[in-house]
């Protein structure tokens, strides 16, 4: 008897220290078989921006060097005031594929085209994807978000054709295209299918906007018949946005224009926790560009800027989307999980979390956890 | 709370001045709103499709049982296109409204199908009803996960996005054009200024994208410059819209009242509208030329629960309360408003939206004897 108890006592007295501090289990998952010279270090062009931008591209640097992460950066000055992406950048960023990105501020009617703008078009960078997720031990209002927001990049709203009719009344062009409207819903598809996902969400001003907004849902109908496994549904975007603000758990992947994805996407993003913790990135056939999720525009205030209380959790967490996107599955599984254990832990936040940390303590305390 | 409850009764007091507020209002419009009892006065009704006959039957009950000086003039939707408004609305209706100048419309559902406009546009455009103006604040009583939300969204109405003009410029490409003049968003701005003016209200925030649309919009908000500059007391700042959706879901109190063009009015709008609990709480007023007010409910026709007697009459009540301020009936106003909100507060007869299980019917005579 007494024998027989003693396992058990074994068992029982073990049990406890599994659920320690870090609950992951031991046990790996079946290996990643990279191909030879996987590991090679790949150049990343790197634009640290305006504002908080070389604030928080800096804490990426930082966790990457501390990770050993195989990239190196190509970095490049530009500024929002500038005419135009310098030629180099563009080529650098042909050149490596992938790039990282601060915030470029975009001044308001002053006759500068915007330079977020001008990169996605140079670059037909026509997908915008947004991650908008609760992450665990930041208080929100709504809990269970996880919504993925794939906004078409590069006509719509944003087509850049105005024109002053007569004196007073000013006309600007939005341009649908069946081409784009058809390739971004492709990818909306094509990335919930890749993801596990469950439904895509069109969103839409259809009621008035009949041709323009028709054309767009007309070929998210034509794809979501290529995908019976993937639900499939249309929201006017005004209800979209109420929605959002009563039950986000029910949206999964949107799929929208570009002047309705930027603001659902930051409507997400601020139902989750704000502009400052959401990852996401622009893509194109051949590219990707990954700066924080929403709002690329907004690079912070000057008070936010001197006292270097940036935000860095939304690029950080860009950068594991990188990572991924590089086949480098582990670091970006490293990254995220660091980032991840320093929000619910909850001693290092910046200020828009309701912390009073600075950029640097954060990032010292992510290469903290790290694994 | 209190100072919530103090603002809304000054705020009704206040509003005495509302059918002053268009600069451009037809003289006539102050004669005709001294009217007595023995003279009742007449406004236009639209009970609407779906649910609307229901709740606009609670409208009359209510105004019935509080002895509101108004004798309806009741119309309804055409079946047939009628070809002098190119929609299913019939000129006749159309000059009803003409004449009375005040009226209440429930919701109507647009038919699908080609060749005809959509009734809400035919309304907007028929009428001139420039401005959308919607109060929203949190019902005392009924909690959302927002609080202390009370702001007034005012949404230029006649252009924009909406502007109607749409076309195919080669197979595949189609092109939907926004237009701002100058008058049309003068008209709005001034109306928002001399509202927050009359209303008590401290600053007016015009809602833009001049950082993309530096044209249209940055003539929308020069427009908004030169009024603020005639109201050097009200404060004026300027909002990009994707931050405004951010700052709204994250902290609703940073606003008070919210001037923007029409597709962005929309959007926002409802989105506040999802803060405080739905359309189906949110009271809404359209102005237009010559002192013209057209009250209405602005959520949808439920055709799936219409005649089941299960619609909450909210919107519709609280609509036709504006109407009566227009009307400066303000103590029947307040005594309509009071008995709304003391019984939702009061929480025993609510229907099903709210989580009661209570009837239209019995909704709408709790808030007589609350009267």
């Amino acid at each position: 008897m007494a024998r027989r108890a003693i396992p058990i006592l074994k068992h029982l007295t073990r049990r406890p220290t599994l659920k320690g501090p870090r609950p992951e289990p031991n046990t790996r998952s079946v290996t990643y078989m990279p191909r030879p010279g996987d590991g090679t270090p790949r150049p990343v062009t790197l634009i640290p921006g305006d504002g908080v931008g070389p604030l928080v591209t800096s804490a990426v640097e930082q966790v990457m060097e501390a990770m050993h992460a195989p990239v190196y950066f190509e970095r490049y000055e530009v500024h929002g005031d500038m005419k135009r992406v310098p030629q180099e950048v563009l080529e650098s960023i042909r050149k490596n594929k992938v790039c990282l990105k601060g915030g470029l501020k975009t001044p308001v009617g002053g006759g500068v085209n915007s330079l977020n703008v001008q990169l996605r078009k140079e670059l037909d960078l026509y997908a915008s994807l947004v991650n908008c997720f609760n992450l665990p031990g930041l208080p929100t209002r709504h809990d269970n978000v996880d919504i993925v927001v794939i906004r078409e990049n590069t006509e719509g709203e944003y087509s850049g054709l105005e024109h002053e009719v007569v004196p007073g009344v000013v006309e600007s062009l939005k341009v649908i295209t069946k081409f784009c409207s058809e390739r971004i819903a492709k990818y909306a598809f094509e990335y919930a299918y890749l993801n596990n996902r469950k439904k895509v969400t069109a969103v839409h001003k259809a009621n008035i906007m009949k041709l323009a907004d028709g054309l767009f849902l007309e070929s998210c109908r034509e794809v979501a018949t290529k995908y019976p496994s993937i639900k499939y549904n249309e929201i006017i975007v005004d209800n979209c946005c109420m929605q959002l603000v009563a039950k986000p758990e029910q949206f999964d992947v949107m799929v929208t224009p570009n002047l309705y994805g930027n603001l659902v996407a930051n409507t997400a993003a601020g139902i989750a926790g704000g502009t400052g913790v959401m990852p996401g990135g622009n893509v194109g056939a051949d590219h990707a560009v990954f700066e924080q999720g929403a709002s690329a525009g907004n690079v912070g205030n000057e008070k936010v800027l001197e006292q270097k209380k940036a935000n860095p959790v939304a690029l950080l967490l860009s950068s594991a989307m990188m990572l991924r996107h590089l086949q480098f599955p582990s670091f970006a599984d490293r990254l995220e999980t660091a980032v991840k254990r320093v929000i619910s832990e909850g001693k290092y936040r910046t200020k828009d979390l309701g912390g009073d940390s600075t950029t640097q303590e954060v990032v010292d305390a992510v290469i903290a956890n790290l694994d | 709370m209190t100072s919530l409850l103090l603002r809304r009764i000054l705020g009704s007091r206040t509003s005495q001045t509302f059918s002053l507020a268009n600069p451009s209002s037809n003289p006539n419009a102050l004669t005709r709103d001294f009217s007595s009892l023995s003279n009742p006065i007449r406004a236009t009704l639209f009970p609407g499709d779906g649910i609307g006959p229901e709740i606009a039957d609670s409208v009359k009950q209510v105004f019935k049982e509080a002895e509101v000086p108004i004798e309806w003039e009741e119309h309804y939707v055409g079946d047939q296109i009628d070809p002098r408004t190119q929609s299913f609305l019939t000129w006749e209706s159309l000059e009803s409204i003409r004449r009375n100048r005040v009226g209440l419309k429930g919701p109507m559902a647009t038919p699908i199908g080609k060749g005809h406009r959509s009734l809400n546009l035919t309304l907007r455009k028929e009428l001139n009803l420039y401005a959308n103006v919607r109060p929203c604040y949190s019902l005392p009583g009924y909690k959302t996960r927002y609080d202390d939300v009370n702001l007034i969204t005012i949404r230029e109405n006649t252009e924009g996005e909406y502007s109607g003009l749409e076309h195919q410029v080669v197979k595949g490409v189609v092109e939907s054009l926004k237009i701002i003049t100058r008058q049309a968003s003068l008209r709005v701005a001034e109306y928002a200024f001399h509202y927050a003016k009359t209303h008590g209200r401290e600053r007016v925030s015009a809602i833009h994208k001049a950082n993309i649309m530096q044209k249209t919009d940055g003539l929308f908000l020069k427009c908004c410059r030169e009024v603020a500059e005639k109201y050097p007391e009200i404060k004026y700042e300027e909002v990009v819209i994707d931050n405004c959706c951010m700052m709204l879901v994250k902290n609703p109190a940073l606003f008070d009242v919210l001037v923007m063009p029409n597709l962005y009015g929309d959007i926002i709008s409802d989105l506040c509208a999802g803060l405080i609990g739905g359309l189906g709480l949110t009271p809404s007023c359209n102005i237009g030329e010559g002192g013209i007010a057209l009250a209405e409910a602005v959520h949808g026709s439920a055709p799936d629960i219409a005649g089941k007697n299960l619609a909450n009459p909210t919107a519709l009540i609280l609509s036709a309360v504006t109407m009566l301020r227009h009307l400066e009936l303000n103590d029947k106003a307040d005594r309509i408003q009071n008995a709304i909100l003391n019984t939702i507060a009061e929480g025993k007869y609510r229907t099903a939206d709210l989580g009661g299980s209570s009837t239209t019917s019995d909704f709408t005579k709790a808030i007589c004897d609350h009267l």
